[in-house]
C-alpha cells in the first residue's frame, strides 16, 4: 500500500486579522485557526458567505494579506511570511484568477501585454513570450487575434478566459480561483467551469476554488470545505458533504439555495423551515 | 482666477485615455484659439526682446500718457513716456518664465510625494497630508508677501514659493488617483505575477496618473501667471524689469489721465490665462468620458408612434398589460441600438410573474419602462402599457407620481446603494408615507415601526434611527422592501432583489417577499436570472433573450417541458443539473 | 461628536503653532537686518549690533519664538515699527473691513452658486452650456482685473458708485453698502463662476446615483428630489470647496482692498511689507491662520451634519 503523498499545499492553524485605521482600535480577527490540505491534481472548494473569511484565506496563501499566526506550507516549504523577493519566485508555482473580469485586467493594456506580463517578469525573452501568448490563447479557446485587442472589446466570459490564460502563463502547480464565475451569465458559467476542469485534467494543476455558490463547487471540486465566521465547520469529499452533511450550518447552506424544480423546491423550503425550528440559534 | 490657490484642482479628472482623443482634440475650436494665443506668447517670450521697436526703459517726455495709434508708440505711452508695446513684449519672457518655474516646482514636489503616499500609504500618506494642510492653511498671498519681506523682490523666489504653495493640490490629485488604482484587482494580479513594486508603479500606475498631471499643468500655469501678475500689481514685483502686472499697476495709477493704457496689459493677462484654461478644459473633455449633460429632469423620449392609435389594449383583462414595447438607445447621430424589441407580457392581480434572462436581455429595461424611470437618453419607439385600465406610456410626470409608491412600487437589486445616505431609515419611511398617505409624523413613525417588525428586523426602534451605512446588506434590503410596501401598492416590481445578498439571507428575503405578496394579494413582477428563484415563488415565467420574449407560460410547464431552444439551453446550464465531481481518491467518501 | 470636535481643535492648535514657527523662522532668521530696519539705513554698524543685542535678536531662534509666543498668549503682538501702535490694536481696527468684504462675498457666492448650479444641473441643454461658458470666463479672469473693469465702468464712466474709500456702517449704513458693492462684486464673480460649476457637478453626480431612482419610484416629486435629497448629498463636497475658497478669498481680498483703497487687513499687509514692518506681518499671519483654522473647523462640523458617514 503506498503512503499517501504529501500535500502540495498545507495550511495549519492559520490566524489572520485586519487592523482598523486609528491607533487604539482592536484588530478584527478574520480567520480563527484554519487548517486544510490540497494535493497534487486536486480541486478543493472553499464555500461560505460574506464574512466567512474564504477570500481572506485565498489572499493570505497568495501573500496579499499578512498572517498573524499559523503556517502555510507549499511543497514542504514554509511560505507564511515569505519576503517579496521569495514571493516573486513563487509566481511560477502559485497563481490566481480573480472574480471580477472587469477590474482584474488593466483596461489600458493590450491583451498581449497583459498575458506577457508574468512572462517578462520571469525573464522570458520577447520572442519566446509572444509564442507562449499564442499558445495560451489557444489553450483557453480564444482566437489568436485577441492579443491585439483591449479587454473592453470582450464579453465577461471571454475576459475571464483571458484571466485564466494569464494564470497559466508560468505553468503553476496551484491556482487560486476567487469566485471565478460569479460575475458571469448562466450559460457562460458552465463553459468556463468546463474549461477549468479540462485544464486540470490535462496539466494536473491543483485548484482552490472559492465560491459562495455550492452548485459551482459541486460541479468542479473533488473536495469541499465549508467556512463560517473564520472557521472551517465541515470538510470532505464533495458527494459526502453535499449528500450527507453533518453540520447544521452546512445543511442550512444547502437548503437555502433554491432549485429549479418547483416541487423539489417546495420540499426544500419545508425542510429549511423544519431545520430553523429545530436549531433556531443559527 | 477665483480663489487662486484655493481652487487649484479641476473636478472629475479622467484617468483612462479614450481612443481617438487626439483626433477629437484638434477638432475643437477652443483648442485652436488657445493654441494660437499660446504660440504667440511663447514666440514673444523668446524673441520679444529682439523684436520690440523701442528700448523698454527709454523715456520720451513728449510721449508721456499719449493715447494709442497717435504716434510712433503704437499702443500708446505710459506715465514715464515709455513705449507700452515694447514693454509688453519684453515682459513676456518674465511672465512665461515665472509660470514655468512654478509649474516645475509644483509637479516635482507634488507628484513625487503623491506617488509615494498613494502607493506606500501609512507614514508617507500621513506626513504628506499633514504638510499639505500646513501649506494650505495660510492664504498664499500672505505667504508671498512675507517672503518678499525677507528676500526682497525676486520673481524666481516668488515663483518657487508659488510652486510649493500649489504642490498640495498636485499631491492630493496624484495620491487619490494612485490609491484608486492600487486597490484594483489587476494590481493584485501583477503582484502575484511576480512584478516588483517599481515595475507595477511604472506599468500600471503611471499610465493612469499621467493624464491628470498633464491636464493640471495647463491649469496651474494659468494660476501661477495670475498670482505673479497680482504680486507685481500690488507693488511687490521687481522694479527694474518690465512686467505685465507692474504695467497694470502703472496704468491703474494713471487711470483717470489715460484710461486706454490699462487695456493692453489686461488683455495680455486675460487672453493668456484663458488660453491655458481652454486648453486644460479641452484636454479633460476629450480624454475621459463625455461630460454628463444636465437635464436629469428630462424624461425618456416617447416617439409619436406610441401616441398614434389608441393606447388602450382592448383584448385583455390583465391587471398590467404590456404590448409590443420597444426601447432603443442612440449610438451616434444616425444609428441606435434596440434593447427591448416588441415585448408583450401580462400580469394578473395577485399573480407572480418571473422575468428571466441573462445580462443584456432587456429585462431590467422593461421593468423601468413600466415605472416610467428610463434614463433621458432612452427612446421608447413603440408599444403600450396599461395598468388597471390606465395607460402609462406618455403619462404626465405628476400623474405618474401619484401612481408610484401607492399603486406600483419598486424593490431594487443592490440594497446599500439604494438608500439615501444622508437620511435615517425613519426619515426615508416618512418621505414616502407622509406625502402619499397624508400621515402625521407620529402616525408615520408608528406605521414604520410596525413594518420594520413585519420584515423581521430586530429592535425596530433602534433601526428606525440608523443611517444606511450602519445597516448590513440583509437589513438594508428588508428596509427597502418595507418602504416599498408601506403605501400598500397593488403591483410590486422587484429587480433581482436577492442577487446581492448572501445565500442564507436570500432564502429569508424570498420567504418574506412571498409572504407579503400573499398577505396583501399584490401582483409581483420578479426580474431574475436564477431559475431556482423562479421555481420558488413564480406562478408564471417569461424568458427573455436579446430584448425579446422567447417563451412565456406557467412555471411548472416551462421548467419541466421547455419548448424554445434558448430556454432549454438555460435550464441545461443550471449547475444543479450538471454532474457532481467525484473525489480524486474513491476511498474518501467520508466527511470530517 | 465632542471627541470629533476636540480632535479638530487639537489639530488646529498644532497647525497654528507650526505655521507661526515656520513664518517666524523665515522672518527672524537675520537678527541684524531687523535691527537695521528699526534704526534706519544710515545707522552705524555698532548701534545696529547693540540694538540687536538689546532686542534679543541674537538669541537662538527657538528661544526667540517661545518668547514671542508667550507674549502672544498674553495678548501682546508687539508694536508696529512705523507708527509704534500695538499690532493687536491695528489689527482689530481693520478686521471688520476685511470681514465684511470676505463675509459678504461668501454669502453672495453661496446663494448664487447654489441657485445657478442647481438650475444648470436641472435644466441642461442651452442654459447649462451658457452658464458653463460664463463659468469659464468668470473663473479665468483674475479678480483684480474684474475690479479694474468695474471701476472703469461704474466709477469712471457711469459715475454711479464710489471707486475708492470705505464708509463704516456706524457712520452710514447706505454708504457702507455702496462702498462695498464693487469690491464684493469683483471678488464674487470669479468665485461664483467656479463654485457654481462645482455645485452643478456635485448635483449631477448625486442624480446619477441608484438611490435617486429608487426615491422617484416611491412617487416623490422631482422638485423634492432636487431640493432635499440632491442638495443635501451634494453639500458635503460643496462645503469642502467652500472651505478652500475661503482661504483663496482672503488672498484675493488683499489685492481688492488695494484697488478700492479699503482700510482692511489686506492693504495693511501690503503697506507693512513695503515698509518691512515685521511685527505687523507676524501678527497678521498669526491672526489669519487662527481665522482659517476656526473656519475650517466650522466647515468640518457642517460636513459632518451633511454626511453622516464621516462622523466617526
Amino acid at each position: 500500500m503506498n503512503q499517501p503523498a504529501a500535500p502540495l499545499l498545507r495550511v495549519e492553524n492559520l490566524e489572520v486579522e485586519y487592523r482598523k485605521a486609528g491607533w487604539r482600535k482592536p484588530a478584527n480577527r478574520v480567520l480563527h485557526g484554519v487548517s486544510l490540505d490540497i494535493r497534487e491534481g486536486e480541486t478543493l472548494g472553499l464555500v461560505g458567505e460574506s464574512g466567512s473569511g474564504k477570500t481572506t484565506l485565498g489572499r493570505s496563501i497568495l501573500g496579499l494579506v499578512p498572517v498573524a499566526s499559523g503556517q502555510i506550507l507549499y511543497a514542504g516549504r514554509d511560505i507564511t511570511h515569505a519576503r517579496r523577493r521569495d514571493r516573486r519566485a513563487l509566481a511560477k508555482e502559485i497563481q490566481v484568477v480573480f472574480q471580477d473580469p472587469y477590474s482584474s485586467l488593466n483596461p489600458s493594456l493590450l491583451v498581449s501585454d497583459i498575458l506577457s506580463e508574468p512572462l517578462r517578469a520571469a525573464g522570458i525573452s520577447g520572442t519566446e513570450s509572444r509564442k507562449r501568448v499564442r499558445e495560451l490563447l489557444d489553450r483557453v479557446g480564444m482566437p489568436a487575434d485577441a492579443s491585439e485587442r483591449y479587454p473592453v472589446e470582450f464579453s465577461g466570459g471571454q475576459r475571464q478566459r483571458i484571466a485564466i490564460a494569464r494564470a497559466l502563463a508560468l505553468e503553476p502547480r496551484l491556482i487560486i480561483c476567487d469566485e471565478p464565475v460569479s460575475a458571469l451569465d448562466l450559460s457562460t458559467q458552465a463553459r468556463v467551469l468546463d474549461l477549468l476542469i479540462d485544464i486540470q485534467e490535462r496539466t494536473g494543476v491543483s485548484l482552490l476554488v472559492i465560491s459562495h455558490d455550492l452548485s459551482v463547487v459541486r460541479a468542479v471540486c473533488h473536495r469541499v470545505a465549508v467556512m463560517f465566521k473564520g472557521e472551517i465547520v465541515e470538510q470532505g469529499s464533495t458527494s459526502s458533504v453535499i449528500d450527507n452533511p453533518t453540520q447544521t450550518y452546512t445543511k442550512k447552506l444547502l437548503l437555502a439555495a433554491p432549485v429549479s424544480d418547483p416541487d423539489e423546491q417546495r420540499q426544500r423550503r419545508e425542510a429549511r423551515r423544519l431545520l430553523a425550528e429545530a436549531e433556531p440559534a443559527l | 482666477m477665483s480663489g487662486e490657490l484655493g481652487l487649484a484642482t479641476t473636478p472629475d479628472i479622467p484617468t483612462f485615455i479614450r481612443q481617438g482623443a487626439l483626433r477629437r482634440l484638434v477638432k475643437m475650436p477652443t483648442v485652436w484659439v488657445a493654441a494660437i494665443i499660446l504660440t504667440t506668447v511663447v514666440f514673444y517670450s523668446f524673441f520679444g526682446a529682439i523684436l520690440a521697436p523701442f528700448n523698454p526703459n527709454v523715456t520720451k517726455l513728449d510721449l508721456v500718457n499719449i493715447a494709442p495709434f497717435q504716434s510712433e508708440y503704437l499702443l500708446g505711452g505710459d506715465r514715464a513716456g515709455r513705449d507700452i508695446l515694447s514693454r509688453l513684449m519684453f515682459a513676456t519672457a518674465n511672465t512665461i518664465g515665472g509660470a514655468l518655474i512654478a509649474v516645475s516646482v509644483a509637479v516635482a514636489i507634488g507628484v513625487t510625494i503623491g506617488l509615494m503616499a498613494g502607493y506606500y500609504g501609512r507614514t508617507f500618506d500621513a506626513v504628506g497630508a499633514w504638510l499639505s494642510n500646513l501649506i494650505q492653511a495660510v492664504p498664499g498671498m500672505i505667504v508671498l508677501i512675507a517672503v518678499f519681506v525677507v528676500v526682497g523682490p525676486s520673481t524666481v523666489v516668488s515663483m518657487i514659493v508659488v510652486g510649493i504653495l500649489i504642490a498640495p493640490a498636485y499631491f492630493r490629485l496624484v495620491r487619490n488617483v494612485v490609491i484608486s488604482v492600487r486597490n484594483e484587482l489587476y494590481v493584485d494580479a501583477a503582484k502575484v505575477s511576480g512584478l516588483s513594486d517599481i515595475r507595477i508603479m511604472s506599468r500600471h500606475i503611471f499610465v493612469v496618473v499621467r493624464a491628470p498631471i498633464i491636464i493640471e499643468m495647463a491649469y496651474i500655469a494659468g494660476i501661477a501667471l495670475v498670482i505673479q501678475a497680482a504680486l507685481e500689481f500690488i507693488g511687490l514685483g521687481s522694479p527694474e524689469t518690465p512686467t505685465w502686472g507692474g504695467m497694470l499697476q502703472d496704468s491703474f495709477n494713471a487711470l483717470y489721465i489715460s484710461p486706454l493704457a490699462i487695456l493692453w496689459p489686461s488683455l495680455s493677462i486675460v487672453l493668456t490665462v484663458l488660453a491655458f484654461v481652454f486648453l486644460s478644459n479641452a484636454v479633460r473633455d476629450t480624454l475621459g468620458d463625455p461630460r454628463s449633460s444636465g437635464g436629469a429632469a428630462r424624461k425618456a423620449t416617447i416617439t409619436s408612434a406610441v401616441f398614434k392609435g389608441s393606447s388602450a389594449i382592448g383584448d385583455t383583462t390583465a391587471f398590467l398589460a404590456v404590448r409590443d414595447l420597444s426601447i432603443a438607445y442612440p449610438l451616434s447621430k444616425d444609428s441606435s441600438r434596440t434593447v427591448v424589441n416588441k415585448v408583450s407580457l401580462e400580469v394578473n392581480r395577485g399573480e407572480v410573474l418571473g422575468l428571466v434572462g441573462e445580462s443584456g436581455s432587456g429585462k431590467t429595461q422593461t421593468a423601468f419602462a413600466i415605472l416610467g424611470l428610463l434614463p433621458p437618453e432612452a427612446i421608447v419607439a413603440s408599444g403600450r402599457i396599461v395598468f388597471d385600465g390606465q395607460p402609462l406610456l406618455g403619462l404626465a410626470e405628476k400623474k405618474l407620481n401619484q401612481l408610484r409608491g401607492s399603486e406600483i412600487a419598486y424593490v431594487p437589486q443592490e440594497p446599500m446603494s439604494n438608500l439615501d445616505p444622508a437620511f435615517t431609515v425613519g426619515q426615508q419611511f416618512g418621505f414616502a408615507m407622509r406625502k402619499k398617505l397624508g400621515l402625521s409624523k407620529a402616525e408615520s413613525r408608528v406605521r414604520a415601526l410596525a413594518l420594520l417588525a413585519r420584515v423581521n428586523i430586530n429592535e425596530p426602534e433602534r433601526v428606525f434611527d440608523y443611517y444606511p451605512h450602519q445597516l448590513s446588506g440583509g437589513m438594508a434590503q428588508r428596509v427597502l422592501i418595507a418602504i416599498a410596501v408601506s403605501c400598500d401598492p397593488k403591483l410590486l416590481i422587484a429587480d433581482e432583489p436577492t442577487t446581492a445578498l448572501d445565500v442564507t439571507v436570500q432564502a429569508e428575503v424570498l420567504d418574506l417577499l412571498r409572504d407579503l405578496q400573499q398577505e396583501r394579494s399584490m401582483a409581483l413582477i420578479l426580474v431574475t436570472h436564477n431559475f431556482g428563484v423562479v421555481a420558488d415563488i413564480c406562478d408564471r415565467v417569461a424568458v427573455m433573450k436579446d430584448g425579446e420574449i422567447v417563451e412565456t407560460g406557467d412555471t411548472r410547464t416551462i421548467m419541466k417541458k421547455p419548448e424554445h431552444p434558448y430556454t432549454r439551453l438555460l435550464l441545461d446550464s443550471v449547475l444543479d443539473n450538471v454532474p457532481m465531481r467525484a473525489p480524486l481518491d474513491p476511498a474518501e467518501e467520508v466527511s470530517v | 461628536m465632542l471627541v470629533f470636535l476636540a480632535r479638530r481643535v487639537v489639530a488646529g492648535v498644532v497647525l497654528i503653532i507650526a505655521v507661526s514657527a515656520v513664518t517666524f523662522t523665515l522672518i527672524y532668521s537675520d537678527g541684524e537686518r531687523i535691527a537695521r530696519l528699526i534704526l534706519g539705513p544710515d545707522a552705524d554698524q555698532a548701534a545696529v549690533v547693540q540694538r540687536a543685542q538689546e532686542l534679543g535678536l541674537n538669541e537662538p531662534l527657538v528661544v526667540q519664538f517661545f518668547v514671542w509666543f508667550g507674549k502672544v498668549l498674553n495678548g501682546d503682538l508687539g508694536r508696529s515699527l512705523s507708527d509704534h501702535r500695538p499690532v493687536l490694536e491695528t489689527l482689530t481696527s481693520r478686521v471688520p473691513v476685511t470681514l465684511a468684504l470676505v463675509g459678504l462675498t461668501l454669502l453672495v457666492t453661496l446663494i448664487f452658486a447654489v441657485v445657478i448650479g442647481l438650475y444648470s444641473a436641472y435644466k441642461g441643454g442651452w442654459v447649462d452650456s451658457g452658464l458653463r461658458t460664463f463659468g469659464v470666463f468668470g473663473f479665468a479672469t483674475p479678480h483684480f482685473l474684474i475690479a479694474i473693469g468695474l471701476v472703469v465702468l461704474f466709477a469712471l464712466n457711469l459715475k454711479l458708485l464710489p471707486a475708492t474709500g470705505y464708509i463704516p456702517p456706524t457712520k452710514s449704513l447706505g454708504g457702507w453698502t455702496l462702498s462695498l458693492v464693487l469690491p464684493v462684486t469683483a471678488l464674487a464673480v470669479g468665485t461664483i463662476a467656479s463654485a457654481s460649476q462645482q455645485v452643478r457637478g456635485a448635483v449631477l453626480d448625486v442624480m446619477k446615483q441608484d438611490y435617486i431612482r429608487t426615491l422617484r419610484s416611491r412617487g416623490i416629486p422631482l422638485r423634492a428630489v432636487y431640493l432635499r435629497h440632491a442638495l443635501k448629498n451634494a453639500s458635503a463636497p460643496g462645503l469642502t470647496t467652500l472651505g478652500m475658497q475661503f482661504v483663496g478669498l482672503l488672498g484675493g481680498a488683499v489685492v481688492i482692498e488695494q484697488v478700492f483703497a479699503l482700510p482692511g487687513i489686506g492693504s495693511l499687509v501690503i503697506a507693512s511689507a513695503l515698509k518691512s514692518d515685521i511685527p505687523v506681518i507676524m501678527g497678521t499671519v498669526l491672526f489669519l491662520v487662527v481665522v482659517v483654522v476656526v473656519v475650517n473647523i466650522v466647515v468640518d462640523l457642517a460636513i459632518a451634519w451633511a454626511n453622516p458617514r464621516s462622523r466617526n
